[in-house]
């Protein structure tokens, strides 16, 4: 009760701790030069654009084909992500096994990964020359230049998201509601789903909504797989990158800031998720 | 008097901490703000330290009126009601930290340190770090630490809140003789009255940001002035706790 | 109870003798059914296995399919050393401004309340959600000759787009918030109350800083840079736009990569590939010992 009111106090209280002005000065400054400044362009640029050519040109075949198959891969990895992740970060924070912490070191790959060299390596690795695609080709399944190949790539970018926003929580998530499941004589499957999963949910969906961001702005890993055909392994970002070459700049500030609009929004709900969860869990 | 508050009102996002709080405390006297949770003496005590700023009145410390003056001026020795001690510093360096800040020579706080070791009974471990401290060493550390630039106005924030029931009866009577022994005027916040009127010469009862009775222990148990201090004081626990003293 | 526990059930007890034990730390539930654990741990090794691993093997085999004279001469060409220097440049460059200014945001955002403080949060993890492309893209809009300030750079012969500026300050950009985020939590938890007593002793900024919140956040920090210093190395997507591929100009490793595999050149496009990725294996091995002392 007290320690409450304190925090409600400190916000109108006098400043005691000194390095304000400094702190607030270099952030902004910093904030405002490389990345505010930098990023009102694009909308500077859009304003020029009448608003004809930008429905025109964010409605065409070509471009209304590639955020789909931004979206639809990225949605289709972030579940798998989901799924993977989850067990990923289960057995890490449940089992003892050995070579544990090297599977605990490993999850963070993607990251340290240069994402060309992963595009290239996934791309040589699913071609149907390669290990394990020429495996499935003999089935008759192509995974390089497909899009099963695109959410292959996205798959990797986005495993730490997931089993990063589900471990901790797993790891503090209190034995009794399980112990207490199982006395009333659930199975161990049956806890999981209706007793554990419940409560993960928030982290899962914030990791979720992560790996599905990264996906659908992901370059690097996705371009080399992709093969860039038009209307079936185009990304969106992709599409930005050729009009660029072609210095359509229109084109493609017109294609980007569709891509931004959606990231902001995805980002609004995650941060929505995760606010709802930190009352969540005061409650 | 030494510390003087006069027609102090604060407000907090609409919320009133303190009406028009009027009180004062005498050199070398051990006073007590007590009153429920909520009911502003927090406030009170942070306002005086220059943690919190008074909307309207006057905060007077040896006559001086010391609103405008940053807390670091103004003298005082804080005791934070869960000590902040400085994780990554052993008791020595958190005692000497107020002397280094000051500039003091390296002799002058080593002997000071020294002192004030032997003081709070804990000669031996200067070199111990917070962590490995029990929670009444802490509260001796922290008390120490306050006192170490010779303050003249020692203010505690709930001093006993953080520590077990057992321990907080014993620690009372220690600092009770602690503070008599260095004669610095002090004031702690307390929601226990036990606590208030067992430690302190005078008691300043707070509700809802009021002052609602100034006085000594015996004053305020045997001569309430308001339904809510009658309410507040239990006079018959009082009454058996003088028997026992 | 294993060894293990038993003894943080003992530090825990020790550490702090009046306080009730606050938590007893309890060993992993073995699952009574190791059918399903090692189902489990199964699964996830071979996810694993393929998801990440192979790939790491295909780099090296690759790399090495030519034998290691050809090994040596991609990786020793001249246009491989100089892509090297530059995502080296790049990266301390990033590393350097993305600390600086992960301090201050973290010191600012976790020690002082003030209206905004939230939208701030919020604009400072804005490049982290964006597509690279169009962090290289707002910089072509700023910078290039259709951008806004482009015909002031023009005028000073000032050049960013495509040269070495362009390439660095999309790498800045890419990684802006990364040292913010392991700051910032790590402060926030420690609350203020220690760097307030400081300051009503009268310690200046720079001392509560140096002695009270720095011994805080030094491993976070340290952490911080290694992730930043893998992003940055790794940057493709912003880089690719803004750098026009300039071999020996503005080429990173990593489009430099982009370019052999794009000429064909495989084995070489491996090899140079196999240098990212003993860098990244060591970043991760720095990460997990940091992860290790900051418990």
């Amino acid at each position: 009760m007290d320690a409450q009111i304190v925090k409600v106090k400190n916000k109108k209280g006098v400043r005691v701790i000194p390095g304000f002005g400094l702190s607030l000065g270099v952030t902004l400054a910093m904030l405002g030069c490389l990345v505010l400044i930098p990023l009102v362009s694009i909308f500077l640029s859009a304003a020029q654009l009448s608003f004809g050519d930008f429905i025109e040109v964010v409605t065409s075949r070509q471009v209304v084909s590639g955020y789909m198959v931004s979206l639809s891969c990225a949605f289709l990895a972030a579940l798998v992500n989901a799924a993977f992740g989850t067990v990923l970060a289960w057995v890490l924070v449940r089992y003892d096994f050995p070579g544990k912490r090297l599977m605990d070191g490993l999850i963070e790959l993607p990251f340290a990964l240069p994402t060309a060299v992963a595009g290239i390596s996934l791309t040589y690795l699913y071609s149907d020359q390669g290990w394990i695609g020429s495996l499935f080709d003999k089935i008759g399944i192509k995974i390089a230049y497909t899009r099963i190949g695109i959410t292959i790539a996205m798959v990797f970018v986005g495993i730490p998201f997931v089993v990063r926003a589900v471990q901790p929580v797993l790891e503090k998530l209190d034995r009794q509601y399980e112990e207490a499941a199982m006395m009333l004589g659930a199975s161990k499957l049956y806890t999981f789903f209706r007793v554990i999963l419940p409560e993960l949910f928030p982290a899962l969906l914030a990791g979720f909504g992560l790996a599905f961001a990264r996906g659908i702005g992901e370059y690097g890993s996705v371009v080399f797989i992709a093969g860039n055909i038009p209307y079936k392994t185009q990304i969106a970002p992709l599409l930005i990158m050729t009009k660029l070459e072609q210095y359509k700049y229109a084109d493609a500030t017109a294609i980007a800031l569709v891509l931004l609009l959606l990231s902001f929004l995805l980002m609004f709900l995650i941060n929505s998720i995760q606010i709802y969860m930190q009352k969540f869990s005061k409650a | 008097m030494y510390v003087e508050m006069k027609h102090i009102t604060k407000t907090f996002d609409g919320f009133q901490a303190s009406r028009d709080v009027n009180f004062g405390v005498e050199k070398g006297h051990l006073a007590a703000l007590l009153g429920p949770s909520g009911s502003g003496k927090t406030t009170i005590l942070r306002m005086i330290a220059g943690l919190d700023r008074p909307d309207s009145g006057d905060i007077l410390i040896n006559g001086a009126r010391v609103n405008d003056l940053p807390g670091s001026k103004r003298g005082i020795g804080f005791v934070f009601q869960n000590y902040a001690l400085f994780r990554y510093m052993t008791v020595a360096d958190n005692i000497a930290f107020g002397l280094e800040v000051q500039k003091k020579s390296k002799g002058e706080i080593k002997s000071r340190v020294e002192e004030l070791l032997e003081l709070i009974s804990m000669k031996d471990l200067g070199k111990r770090y917070p962590h490995q401290l029990s929670g009444g060493q802490r509260q001796r550390v922290a008390f120490a630490r306050a006192l170490a630039p010779n303050p003249q106005l020692l203010l505690l924030d709930e001093p006993f809140a953080a520590i077990d029931a057992k321990v907080r009866r014993e620690l009372r009577t220690w600092l009770r003789e602690m503070i008599e022994r260095v004669g610095v005027t002090s004031i702690f916040v307390t929601h226990d009255q036990e606590e208030a009127m067992e430690v302190a010469d005078m008691v300043i009862i707070t509700n809802q940001g009021r002052v609602e009775q100034i006085g000594s222990p015996e004053e305020i148990c045997l001569h309430p002035q308001t339904d809510f201090v009658k309410d507040f004081i239990d006079a018959e626990r009082f009454e058996a706790l003088m028997a026992i003293h | 109870m294993s060894e293990k526990t038993k003894k943080a059930y003992e530090t825990e007890e020790t550490a702090d003798g009046l306080h009730s034990i606050q938590k007893v730390i309890e060993p992993p539930h073995e699952s009574s059914r190791p059918i399903i654990k090692y189902l489990l741990i199964g699964v996830c090794v071979l996810f694993l296995a393929v998801m990440l691993v192979i790939p790491l093997i295909v780099v090296a085999v690759n790399a090495f399919s030519d034998g290691w004279a050809a090994y040596q001469k991609a990786v020793m060409d001249e246009y491989t050393l100089k892509a090297l220097w530059l995502t080296l440049l790049a990266t301390v460059s990033a590393v350097v401004v993305n600390t600086i200014f992960g301090i201050f945001a973290a010191y600012l955002l976790s020690k002082f309340y003030f209206k905004g403080r939230q939208v701030l949060a919020t604009l400072i993890d804005i490049p982290f959600s964006i597509s690279p492309v169009i962090a290289g893209l707002v910089f072509i809009l700023t910078f290039g000759n259709i951008g806004w300030m482009g015909d002031f750079l023009k005028a000073h012969d000032i050049k960013i787009v495509f040269a070495v500026p362009g390439v660095i300050l999309a790498t800045i950009f890419v990684t802006f918030p990364f040292v913010f985020r392991e700051l910032f939590p790590v402060m926030n938890a420690q609350g203020k109350d220690e760097e307030e007593a400081a300051a009503l002793m009268g310690a200046n900024g720079f001392t509560i800083f140096r002695r009270i919140t720095f011994p805080h956040i030094k491993w976070a920090l340290l952490y911080g840079v290694i992730l930043c210093t893998a992003r940055a190395m790794g940057e493709f997507g912003a880089v690719s736009v803004i750098s026009g591929h300039l071999r020996g100009k503005t080429n990173t490793l990593p489009l430099h990569v982009e370019i052999l595999y794009n000429e064909f050149n495989t084995t070489a496009a491996f090899a140079v590939s196999s240098l990212l990725v003993i860098l990244a294996v060591l970043i991760l091995i720095a990460r997990n010992i940091v992860e290790w002392k900051k418990k």
